[in-house]
């Protein structure tokens, strides 16, 4: 089949087919080239999700924003002294912009912008920190004390003057809200797998498998309600925490969507034992659960591993259940019974409030590009392990 | 590193489990327990909303066009957020659907296994797969309405020329670009359950490959193609994340006449009904019956694309 497949593939190579079998069809070497440049979409997909959501927060990754609630204001009359890239600097607009305005529009623009300053409130002007570009790496990352605050901390509250952009408390949300979830679905998912793989009667695995994977159609947005209205007041009643909505209840409803993906990855890789190690395991006299767990698991170890990192990529990214079920306080807290603000509901919730281009926006779109990254890390890794365990379970097929 | 000798670690190991094996029993039972939970929880999410959405449902609930202040359970609808949902998924059918398909045929019949375009391919549609949807909806904003849109309100000057705000046609290609995956992955699977036979027949007559992929191949694997898109369909249905940003709106007055409009969303629904209620005890109903509209509809589709894969399945084993 395969060398049946090259010698047709050689055939229609050549100019416009004209070394084609008998006769020259351009047209239909057209179509094959047209179908070659579609599947190249994916691929285009993939780089312009990460060029266009990378450009938007490309001025913070370059440290060009200033989010200061006071900044530097030049009287209007001093219009004619700046060089046209001091004024676009000043007014954020690009060169094009600029040269598209006559001279009163400009000068309208700076008398905006110097009332605008002008009505900043007195305590702001006096505080210390309405200096500050809290978009600057350290005050994203690095605890820093703020006026009003006892000691130095991790404050993510992009409201009000002074705008407090700290990543920390997100992304410990995100990642206290997905080892929750992780620690839920994967013994689940991986016993399950077990079971169903090797464990069950076919006529039984016909029924269940289905049944798990049924779980992957309930929308998100339906399993982050079942957990507002059914698992907080459940769990809340069973372990007795103050909080109704937290970090455990969005990591619970996290994990119920994260079982059917883990769940298949790991039943298709313990599958892709080949069957001659288990015969020869019972017949040396094992039970079923002894060659399950001493000989298909390890063999298979590796792709429950992927199924872990790709159930983690899936966790990590999932945005309507924490939005709905964690509560959402953007507070640093270890403890998983505590309010958690994800990365994905932070971006999800704040967005429409944000200004087109403005440093809000764009740390969002950073954010967005964080995750992107750490996603598609985990996807490469998971595909990679996958692809191994697979040439080395089924023999060097490619 | 073929053996299995090399996989095993060679050790000895005590099979001689004779007569009552108590672990054995007990982690059989263990896995098994595991997968009833999960099963079992799974009953109970589709009969708490069955049971409790129930009572909201009614031909008036699906039927209406709400007024301002949708919170009302006795005069709310759902029926703009159904139209909106039915449109968006629709339009994005129609550009998934062609892309998906044809790169699924490039895939299966004429690329070659090994080459690092197909590798390159694949790691592609494997990536995108695992993209979070809500980067696809920032990816929506930074593309598609500042840029393209952007692009073709310059070149379309004049009055009505609005593409660069959020709009049905950015929501349903956001959605698109999430769900290629999803066809690509179903569509060659067909692809690939069709026997080598018949393209070798087709091909030993004097058929040329794009003829035997056009006349033989395509007819057979409609059944799979179809299965793609109604679960590209049904994913996309569900999704909220992508289209928070690119299209859905809050409120809105009358349908969506064209694809310049917002619109409403079942799913977008579920979630203002389940975090915005000015008093969730009396929207509780409203809440519960919208969700289970919005599983009703997935879930129909995902039952019809399993049982038309199921007579695939069935058909081309009997071919073989």
């Amino acid at each position: 089949m395969g060398d049946l497949r090259n010698d047709s593939a050689r055939r229609t190579a050549g100019w416009m087919g004209i070394q084609r079998g008998h006769h020259a069809r351009p047209l239909e070497w057209l179509t094959e080239r047209l179908i070659f440049a579609v599947s190249l979409s994916t691929i285009l997909v993939v780089f312009l999700i990460f060029l266009f959501v990378v450009r938007e927060a490309l001025p913070i990754f370059r440290g060009q924003m200033d989010s200061a609630a006071i900044q530097k204001t030049i009287p209007p009359a001093d219009l004619d002294k700046l060089s046209p890239k001091e004024l676009g600097q000043y007014l954020g607009l690009t060169g094009k912009q600029l040269a598209e305005m006559d001279r009163e529009t400009l000068l309208a623009l700076m008398e905006v912008r110097l009332e605008a300053q002008n009505e900043v409130p007195t305590d702001i002007r006096t505080d210390k920190d309405a200096r500050v570009n809290t978009t600057e790496w350290r005050y994203l990352v690095l605890p820093h004390q703020w006026t009003g605050y006892d000691k130095a901390e991790f404050i993510w509250q992009p409201i009000g003057q002074i705008k407090k952009y700290n990543l920390v408390p997100l992304v410990v949300g995100s990642l206290k809200v997905t080892l929750v979830g992780l620690c839920f679905a994967v013994p689940l998912a991986v016993a399950a797998a077990i079971y169903v793989s090797q464990l069950v009667s076919p006529r039984w695995k016909e029924w269940i498998k289905p049944g798990i994977e049924l779980l992957s159609s309930v929308p998100s947005v339906v399993m982050g309600t079942f957990g507002l209205l059914v698992l907080a007041p459940v769990l809340k009643k069973a372990f007795g925490y103050e909080v109704p909505l937290n970090a455990f209840v969005a990591g619970i409803a996290l994990g119920l969507t994260a079982i059917p993906l883990v769940f298949s990855i790991a039943e298709d890789a313990l599958t892709s034992v080949p069957r001659s190690y288990i015969q020869a395991a019972l017949a040396l006299g094992a039970s079923k659960w002894q060659t399950a767990w001493q000989i298909v698991l390890p063999a298979a170890t590796p792709g429950v591993f992927a199924a872990v990192v790709l159930g983690f990529g899936r966790t990590i990214g999932e945005t309507m259940v924490v939005l709905i079920a964690s509560g959402n306080a953007s507070i640093l807290s270890w403890s998983i019974f505590d309010s958690a603000r994800s990365i994905t509901a932070t971006i999800a919730a704040e967005m429409a409030e944000t200004v087109a281009g403005g440093h809000h926006y764009r740390i969002l779109f950073m954010l967005g590009s964080v995750l992107f990254a750490v996603t598609f890390i985990s996807n490469l890794i998971g595909d990679v392990v996958i692809h191994r365990l697979k040439g080395k379970l089924e023999g060097k097929r490619g | 590193m073929n053996s299995p000798t090399a996989t095993v670690p060679a050790q000895t190991r005590d099979f001689r489990g004779a007569g009552f094996d108590f672990a054995s029993f007990l982690f059989t039972g263990l896995t098994g327990l595991a997968t009833w939970l999960i099963l079992a929880i799974l009953a109970v999410i589709l009969l708490n909303i069955l049971v409790n959405g129930w009572e909201g449902l009614s031909w008036h609930f699906v039927s209406t066009i709400p007024k301002k202040d949708f919170f009302e359970p006795e005069t709310t609808g759902v029926l703009p957020m159904i139209v909106g949902t039915t449109i968006r998924v629709f339009v994005m059918t129609l550009f998934v659907l062609p892309v998906g398909v044809i790169t699924a045929i490039y895939l299966s019949e004429y690329a070659a296994p090994l080459s690092p375009i197909t590798r390159f391919i694949r790691a592609a549609v494997n990536n995108l797969a695992g993209v979070p949807s809500i980067v696809f909806g920032l990816f929506g904003v930074g593309f598609f309405i500042n840029f393209v849109g952007k692009g073709l309100d310059a070149l379309l000057p004049g009055a009505g020329s609005n593409w660069s705000h959020p709009s049905l046609i950015w929501a349903s290609l956001t959605l698109a670009v999430m769900t290629l995956p999803v066809v690509i992955v179903a569509t060659e699977e067909s692809l690939r359950a069709i026997p080598p036979g018949l393209r070798e027949a087709s091909l030993a007559l004097g058929a040329t490959q794009l003829e035997t992929v056009w006349k033989i191949v395509l007819p057979q694997a409609l059944p799979g193609i179809m299965t793609g898109g109604i679960l590209a369909v049904s994913r996309a249905a569900g999704e909220v994340a992508p289209i928070l940003f690119t299209g859905v709106a809050y409120y809105m007055a009358s349908l969506p006449q064209k694809l310049t409009d917002q619109f409403m969303d079942l799913g977008y629904h579920v979630y203002v009904l389940s975090t915005q209620s000015p008093n969730i005890e009396k929207t509780r109903p409203i809440l519960y019956a919208t969700v289970l509209v919005l599983l009703l509809l997935t879930f129909a589709l995902n039952f019809l694309a399993i049982l038309i894969r199921a007579r695939m399945r069935k058909k081309l084993r009997a071919l073989t």
